[in-house]
């Protein structure tokens, strides 16, 4: 007697445990989303991906699209050969064009798609023509500090 | 100064002798393993003993844990507008650090030192000798059965920890203090990885369960067979175990979460 019920409590700790691990990785890490939907791979050339990662999102309108499979370097044109896993949900026409943006002024970078307006859509292994790099904040300032150098330049002799 | 060199040499020699002593007792525990585990109705009880007693103040802490987490995690995000990332926060904290080293804390505190108790009384009554007249092996009797029930108990009491933490700090942010149920779960969703967090985490304790049982079980069987050894055995647990797994979790951490 003494002894089924020692197995019972201990079952019972371990199934605690199972549940409690089932519950970390459903709930917190999202284990079921990622690796049941059904995607289809897209690909695209980039000049710069500034500091895009894997797994970044895609997202169309803000709404989670895809996810970015796998960043390479090609080194034939020399530029950032992104792959990305498209949810079969979601079809977009063969022009679309990406742009890599960032959410908030400093946030993640993630891949924003913009529907094109052509008849066929974007077929598996597709890869995207129109591509706009991230912008990167070093070129950007330098720019700023450039124009305002001609500017301070320019301004005494227009005077 | 030969006196003071010699003495350095016996503390060395001796200090080597210690190693290695425990690495013999350590690669015998893990060899008795499948045998222990074929007889599991001795580590079952054991399991019994160190795990299910030990799930309420697991689990009554991580609640706590998780509470505190949100609260000072809400302070500091909101001065950054960032307060959405609270559960992505309390969930990487609890699943990465908190979770395995304070549930192995708590173990060592909790169930550490029963063990050696235990231990240090049966070598200080003579039922270890006892044994060995018997022609039966008190390290795979006896130690075995504690060291292997540890190992099992330790990763479900980290998880079990890390969970109700997360769901303490869903009470804390989302029911008390209203950040939204959406984004907590979302931003956690998001930012937390099943293999490099959730598993990482995991091993962590696996590693943890190991070493706090065998540190305690090693004080008690090479405690002086006296109470005041046994006291002094126990103490000795708590510290080594508790500083071993801060210093492990460092390595652990090193090696897992490089950038």
């Amino acid at each position: 007697m003494q002894r089924s019920n020692t197995d019972v409590w201990v079952g019972l700790l371990v199934v605690v445990g199972a549940a409690a691990l089932l519950f970390l990785a459903m709930q917190s890490a999202n284990l079921l989303s990622i690796s049941w939907q059904k995607t289809y791979e897209i690909n695209a050339l980039f000049d710069n991906i500034g500091g895009l990662k894997k797994q970044a999102a895609v997202k169309s309108a803000g709404v989670v699209v895809g996810r970015v499979q796998d960043i390479r370097f090609d080194d034939k044109s020399f530029q950032a050969n992104v792959v990305m896993a498209m949810d079969v949900r979601y079809q977009f026409p063969k022009d679309s064009s990406l742009k890599i943006l960032t959410s908030g002024l400093l946030g993640e970078q993630y891949i924003g798609i913009e529907a094109g307006s052509e008849v066929a859509n974007l077929a598996p292994g597709d890869k995207v023509q129109s591509t706009q790099s991230a912008v990167v904040l070093e070129n950007l300032i330098s720019r700023f500090l450039y124009n305002k150098a001609s500017d301070a330049g320019s301004a005494p002799a227009g005077n | 100064m030969r006196l003071i060199l010699a003495g350095i040499g016996a503390w060395v020699r001796q200090w080597l002798a210690d190693v290695g002593h425990a690495a013999l007792l350590f690669f015998r525990l893990l060899w008795l393993g499948p045998s222990c585990l074929k007889r599991f109705s001795l580590v079952r009880d054991q399991m019994h003993f160190l795990g299910n007693h030990s799930l309420a103040i697991i689990a009554v802490s991580g609640l706590f844990v998780g509470f505190v987490l949100a609260l000072q995690g809400y302070n500091t995000l909101q001065k950054f507008g960032s307060a959405s990332a609270l559960g992505l926060l309390v969930a990487l904290s609890l699943v990465r650090e908190l979770g395995p080293v304070v549930s192995a804390l708590l173990f060592t505190g909790r169930a550490g030192t029963s063990l050696t108790a235990e231990i240090g009384l049966m070598k200080a009554g003579e039922q270890l000798s006892a044994m060995e007249m018997m022609a039966i092996d008190p390290v795979s009797r006896i130690l075995a059965p504690r060291f292997w029930a540890g190992v099992l108990v330790m990763p479900i009491l980290g998880t079990v920890f890390s969970a109700v933490g997360i769901v303490g700090g869903w009470l804390v942010g989302v029911v008390m203090i209203g950040v939204d149920a959406g984004s907590f779960w979302g931003q956690m969703q998001d930012g937390v990885d099943v293999w490099s967090d959730v598993g990482n985490g995991f091993i962590k304790t696996v590693v943890f369960g190991l070493t706090v049982s065998f540190i305690a079980l090693r004080q008690g069987f090479e405690a002086q067979a006296t109470p005041e050894g046994v006291a002094r055995a126990t103490t000795r647990t708590v510290v080594m175990a508790s500083l071993t797994v801060l210093a492990l979790d460092f390595v652990l951490t090193a090696l897992m979460f490089k950038l």
